[in-house]
């Protein structure tokens, strides 16, 4: 394909079939944020280092500011906006609000989608297990703490 | 930030990955996790006219034991790597390796052939692989050649692959009885690379090292092996002592970079101090002390 | 009906917060989440050189490339009137001139020298590189010793040097306490140049409208009725024709509290091509181009008797302003000449503080802002002194800290400390450090080259920004406005611009416990200047103490009204009645009473108004403090550090801290803890680095170094509570505390760890080489 004209692509995102025309250099994080309208992930490194960008794909955590939206053709990724059922929160994201997990709110999309893939994989993690899963997930303003307490307890609450 | 534009493809084989390598040559990078590559694309210090995408070819993802050697296929993740059982129980340094390379999102990506072709000096699995004595296979237009570790990493960001080559397979000899291995790393706390990366592969014979290896990353402008310690330590008895004293010599050979990290002289120091310290472990691990 | 009900006290219980909702499931809106339709985007051309002049710029090439619908310069911007506004630090500042836009020359790499606006994002920022500039480079200046001298390359040509201002201070007699002193102990320190690395970086989107000549502005700011008639007065629109809306911030920690180039190029352009303008700035843009923090180099004399009392202080502070000045670049260095001499009593001050231009990024308030700096300085000093009397450091504060008789307080600095109590807070933290234990397990020696350090920092700050006179041009008080609605619901209007600190949660609670009304109904509404008609903004832990101020002063006034219209239904006494547990009741009576929901009905559809009455049930106020607020506190810590690499590990960390009043457990821990690890990240990991041409060498997050969850042990905290007389809630502020007080303690553990070695004092950030290369230096072996 041409450098700037569209390049089909076709995915699932929080088990809806989406589809866009791209050009090749556009960013999963931008299909995500401009193409489909899911404006809860967030860019806020640019290289892949803080985890604001963080999403499923395939199941799997990844950094969707250094993945390109055509290497998720056929895929199915999971973001924030997928996370809850409905009207009813993830415990994960209920134990956000009960413990204070975030302040400012802008990692708190990547904080969760993370968590939710350690809790899914490792459902009763140690501390060290948290912190080690989790420490792609930059916060400036929470000195992680209460992040580390609230996925602590939301596996109590599961398990 | 934002790439310059650029052609993608996506061929589904090794053959037509070369085919295009072939066709666009110097314009052309191949992708593979793409963690080191699309970051520089978005600085704008990269920009390849062409992307050819290893991501949907078949068949170059697996983990193998195949009796000498134990086989993986270039794009296998460093997850899949840090979490194979076979890898942890047979080839510690190398899950060890893999599993202290950025955080999970990274490892979810990044692929051991892509970490190896583009050899950063800050990368975790070069000094791995000269530990190993690795092989690394390659398959170009004119066919299917293996080159040794130790004649791989050529010189910064440079391998012995040529423009028109694929990394197909990572090749590690099956390790001797009591053997014990580790990877021991110094990380840049911003960007979880390599500063001081050891790998230590240790071999006894009854109470006599039988055979060291020391593979360093991070330190020089390629990945190398630390020979002086290695040889000092070979036939030694299998102690901290004959650990302590080889160690000493574990930064000897190496040109270490600076920069605001660290400076080459506290790189040198690193060296000596992790070597000892990788050595004493993969030496505990050989002599069963886990 | 019924007696009164005993409702639990929601002020000072754990709270959940009120904003989590729309932010835990991804509809939160930042700046850039906003779509509007026909919208631009703008890219900047920065300068990559420190110090060059601009000798040629041709945008034709970039004016041709798709999409590209503008390309300005400096020459393009007739429209925008006078240069980017600047505060004076004393009378005879220099203010250098910083126009939107630079044209002769770039004074730092990132220095903002034409704009692009394009219809999408990516053709914007291919254009920018289609931009040609040449420039003559020029000899930068980065060191601010380099600077101060004679003859040292001019950042702006205008004036004799770099030199911006010069403030001094003298109290008392400093010559004879140094010239009687029984020790004097003088040292040289850093504080050195940060990033505040908000998670999101600065994001604009402008929205002019022609028909009713009206421009709304969305920007990820800490202050939207600051920018208001700035930005109506730099592109000649009357004040009232403009709307600054601070949308969901993703951090702000001080350097969102400016006002910036691209907000008025956004609104600008857009007025321009009719069209709404956005621009995101990129991370590497946010290191170049957003104001960095810190940046000071101080040299300190302190004098003391030979038993430890501190007689004198004498200090002179070269502080780094960077390139350009904004709102708070000269101001927050003389806010470290304020708190020089923290919890202490000295009697006899001398400080002289130098504003430097330098080639680098522009300085300007980062978490605690000139604060941080004065009590590392202080507290080094102490533990310095300790060492040459060979006292223990926690003894020598005990002999120096101001008795709690003695406040309120005036300091050699000229600050009035309204109330504190230091004695109880030193206890709790030593006991619950271990402070003894830890000294005698430090007996032992280092273990396998591993060597056991404690440090304690006692710490006070100057915050609840604060008096008017000391913020001129911007003003310290706050607005508060509330109402109760004809239903009974509480609507509270604030001037402040939270981002994160919760304060929708806790002016809430405030507002739930003086009426008794439930959470669930009241609102609380803020940074928008057309919903809020006035305020100041988020910084400066000003939020409760001074908002929430301006917002009991309105309850009390709305609680007089509510009596009136009560009394006059009820046909009793003003006097006689009470507001509390959702009612207005009589006194002694508390059976006889009304609702404040028949309150609110008889306000706004009365069968008869009380005389000299007005319908409506709603106040505002102005809160205009008496004084800052000045929370305090101790912190201790425990570190390791490996001798034979520099490592550290902080082992384990306590907070006691003394805010006043608290409003919410929850949000003041969060506060400590995040204000905690920032200044753990200043003391071992962060760092701005520059080359000497003003290359910015740590450009990216790949560079510059933050702490990650597992460098940090659990942060044990408690408190004290010494309610402010000054505050009508009692409240002192807690924000940026945590990091004020973190650094100087986690230094002085490793500090401590390594006397052994004869280590007096190790630079920010304790990076591991510069740790090692101490030890090194010291002459012992590892």
């Amino acid at each position: 394909m041409a450098a700037n004209s569209p390049y089909q692509i076709r995915l699932t995102v929080n088990g809806e079939p989406r589809e866009a025309g791209v050009p090749a250099r556009r960013t999963l994080v931008d299909l995500l944020r401009y193409d489909l309208g899911l404006t809860g992930t967030k860019e806020a490194c640019s290289v892949g280092v803080c985890g604001a960008c963080t999403v499923l794909l395939n199941g799997r955590l990844v950094a969707s500011c250094i993945t390109l939206a055509v290497q998720a053709d056929g895929a199915l990724i999971t973001t924030i906006e997928g996370v809850a059922e409905g009207d009813r929160l993830h415990p994960l994201q209920q134990a956000f609000i009960e413990h204070g997990g975030f302040q400012c709110g802008i990692c708190t999309p990547g904080q969760i989608v993370a968590a939710k893939a350690l809790l899914d994989t490792n459902p009763q993690p140690s501390e060290d297990e948290i912190k080690d899963w989790m420490m792609g997930n930059l916060c400036r303003c929470t000195g992680y703490y209460q992040i580390v307490e609230s996925i602590a307890r939301a596996a109590g609450a599961r398990g | 930030m934002i790439p310059s534009a650029f052609e993608y493809h996506s061929p589904t084989s090794v053959e037509d990955a070369l085919g295009l390598l072939g066709r666009f040559g110097d314009d052309a990078k191949l992708l593979a996790g793409g963690h080191s590559l699309i970051p520089l694309m978005k600085l704008r210090l990269a920009a390849p006219e062409h992307l050819i995408d290893l991501g949907r070819v078949q068949g170059l993802s697996y983990i193998r034991d195949e009796g000498g050697a134990i086989a993986i296929g270039a794009m296998t993740t460093h997850s899949a790597v840090a979490a194979s059982e076979l890898l942890r129980s047979r080839v510690a340094v190398l899950a060890e390796a893999a599993a202290s390379i950025g955080d999970v999102q990274v490892r979810n990506r990044g692929t051991i052939g892509g970490s190896l072709a583009h050899a950063d000096p800050g990368a975790d699995l070069p000094g791995v692989m000269l530990a190993l004595n690795a092989e690394l296979v390659a398959r170009g237009a004119s066919g299917t050649r293996t080159i040794a570790a130790a004649d791989f990493f050529t010189d910064l960001l440079s391998t012995a692959l040529e423009p028109n080559e694929v990394l197909t397979e990572i090749r590690i000899p099956v390790l001797p009885a009591n053997t014990g291995s580790t990877y021991l790393k110094f990380a840049n706390q911003a960007s979880g690379y390599a500063i001081v990366g050891i790998a230590a592969v240790v071999t006894v014979s009854g109470a006599t090292v039988a055979d060291a290896r020391v593979g360093v990353s991070g330190v020089g402008e390629t990945a190398s092996r630390a020979s002086g310690t290695e040889q000092a330590l070979r036939g030694q008895p299998a102690n901290a002592d004959a650990v302590k004293r080889a160690a000493q010599q574990a930064a000897d050979g190496i040109e270490p970079l600076g920069d605001i990290h660290a400076s080459a002289e506290y790189r040198s120091h690193l060296v000596r101090v992790f070597a000892e310290r990788a050595l004493n472990t993969a030496l505990g691990r050989a002599q069963g002390r886990g | 009906m019924t007696s009164q009900v005993d409702i639990p006290k929601l002020v000072g219980a754990r709270v959940k917060r009120r904003e989590d909702p729309r932010l835990i499931t991804g509809n939160g809106q930042y700046t850039d989440d906003i779509q509007l339709m026909r919208g631009l985007h703008m890219a900047v051309r920065r300068s990559e050189y420190g110090h060059a002049r601009i000798t040629r710029i041709d945008t034709s090439a970039a004016k041709s490339m798709p999409g590209v619908v503008a390309v300005l310069t400096a020459d393009d911007l007739t429209d925008v009137l006078g240069p980017m506004p600047a505060a004076p630090a004393t009378p005879d500042t220099k203010i250098a001139p910083r126009n939107v836009l630079t044209k002769d020359k770039a004074r730092h790499v990132g220095d903002p020298i034409a704009v692009v606006v394009a219809e999408d994002r990516y053709q914007a920022r291919d254009a920018v590189d289609a931009i040609e500039v040449e420039f003559e480079e020029l000899p930068a200046v980065v060191d601010l010793e380099a600077a101060m001298q004679p003859g040292a390359p001019k950042v702006h040509d205008q004036f004799d040097d770099n030199v911006a201002f010069y403030w001094t201070l003298h109290t008392g007699e400093v010559d004879e306490a140094f010239a009687n002193a029984g020790i004097v102990v003088k040292q040289r320190m850093e504080s050195q140049r940060l990033q505040g690395v908000p998670l999101e970086t600065r994001a604009i989107l402008a929205d002019y409208q022609p028909g009713e000549d009206h421009l709304t502005l969305w920007t990820s700011t800490q202050a939207p009725h600051l920018l208001k008639p700035i930005i109506g007065g730099m592109l000649g629109m009357p004040e009232n024709h403009v709307r600054v809306i601070a949308p969901e911030v993703g951090g702000g920690f001080g350097v969102k509290a400016d006002l910036y180039p691209e907000e008025v190029l956004c609104c600008v352009l857009s007025r321009r091509l009719g069209r709404p303008v956005k621009y995101v700035e990129t991370r590497s843009e946010n290191f170049q181009a957003t104001v960095h923090g810190r940046g000071q180099l101080g040299e300190y004399e302190i004098a003391a008797t030979k038993d430890g009392k501190v007689t004198g202080l004498r200090v002179k502070i070269l502080a780094d302003l960077g390139a350009y000045q904004g709102f708070f670049g000269n101001v927050v260095p003389t806010l470290s000449g304020l708190m020089l001499t923290g919890v202490y009593t000295i009697p006899a001050l001398h400080c002289d503080i130098y504003g430097l231009f330098t080639n680098k990024t522009s300085t300007g308030a980062y978490r605690g802002a000139g604060r941080p700096e004065a009590t590392y300085y202080i507290e080094r000093m102490m533990d310095l002194l300790a060492r040459e009397l060979n006292m223990d450091p926690v003894e020598l504060r005990r002999r120096n800290l101001i008795p709690t008789e003695a406040f309120p307080y005036q300091t050699a600095s000229g600050m009035l400390y309204e109330s504190a109590n230091y004695g109880p807070a030193l206890e709790k933290a030593l006991q619950m450090i271990g402070y003894d234990r830890v000294r005698e397990q430090q007996k032992g020696g280092p273990e396998n080259g591993k060597y056991t350090g404690i440090g304690v920092s006692t710490w006070t700050e100057i915050c609840g920004f604060g008096p008017s006179a000391a913020l001129p041009g911007v003003g310290g008080w706050e607005m508060g406005k509330v109402t109760i609605e004809r239903t009974g619901m509480v609507t509270v209007h604030t001037g402040t611009s939270p981002h994160g600190q919760g304060q929708e949660t806790s002016f809430a609670q405030i507002v739930a416990d003086e009426f008794g009304v439930p959470m669930e109904n009241i609102r609380v509404i803020h940074s928008d200047t057309d919903k809020v008609a006035h305020g100041v903004g988020t910084f400066g832990s000003r939020g409760t103490t001074v908002g929430g101020a301006a917002i009991l002063m309105s309850i009390n006034k709305v609680k007089e009204k509510m009596k009136r219209f009560a009394a006059n239904m009820m046909d009793a006494n003003e006097d006689d009645l009470d507001v509390s547990g959702g009612r207005v009741w009589v006194k002694g009576s508390p059976d006889k009473g009304v609702t404040i929901g028949e309150v609110a009905a008889a306000a706004y559809f009365p069968a008869a108004f009380p005389p000299d009455t007005e319908p409506g049930l709603e106040a505002i106020s102005y809160f205009e403090p008496p004084n800052f607020a000045f929370p305090f506190g101790v912190h201790a810590a425990v570190v390791e550090v490996d001798s034979a690499t520099g490592q550290i590990a902080l082992k384990k960390y306590v907070a006691v801290d003394d805010c006043g009043t608290v409003i919410s457990p929850l949000l003041v821990a969060g506060q400590v803890h995040g204000g905690v690890a920032q200044g753990i990240g200043q003391a071992f990991y962060e760092d701005v680095v520059y080359d000497e041409n003003g290359q910015l060498i740590s450009g990216t997050l790949m560079d510059y170094a933050l702490p990650h969850a597992e460098d940090f042990p659990t942060f044990e905290l408690d408190r004290t509570v010494t309610p402010n007389p000054m505050n009508p809630l009692g409240a002192k502020g807690i924000g940026e505390a945590g990091t004020i007080a973190a650094s100087p303690t986690v230094v002085s553990a490793v500090v401590d760890a390594l006397k052994p070695l004869g280590i007096k004092h190790i630079d920010m950030p304790l990076k591991p080489e510069r740790v090692w290369r101490t030890i090194q230096a010291a002459g012992r072996p590892s």
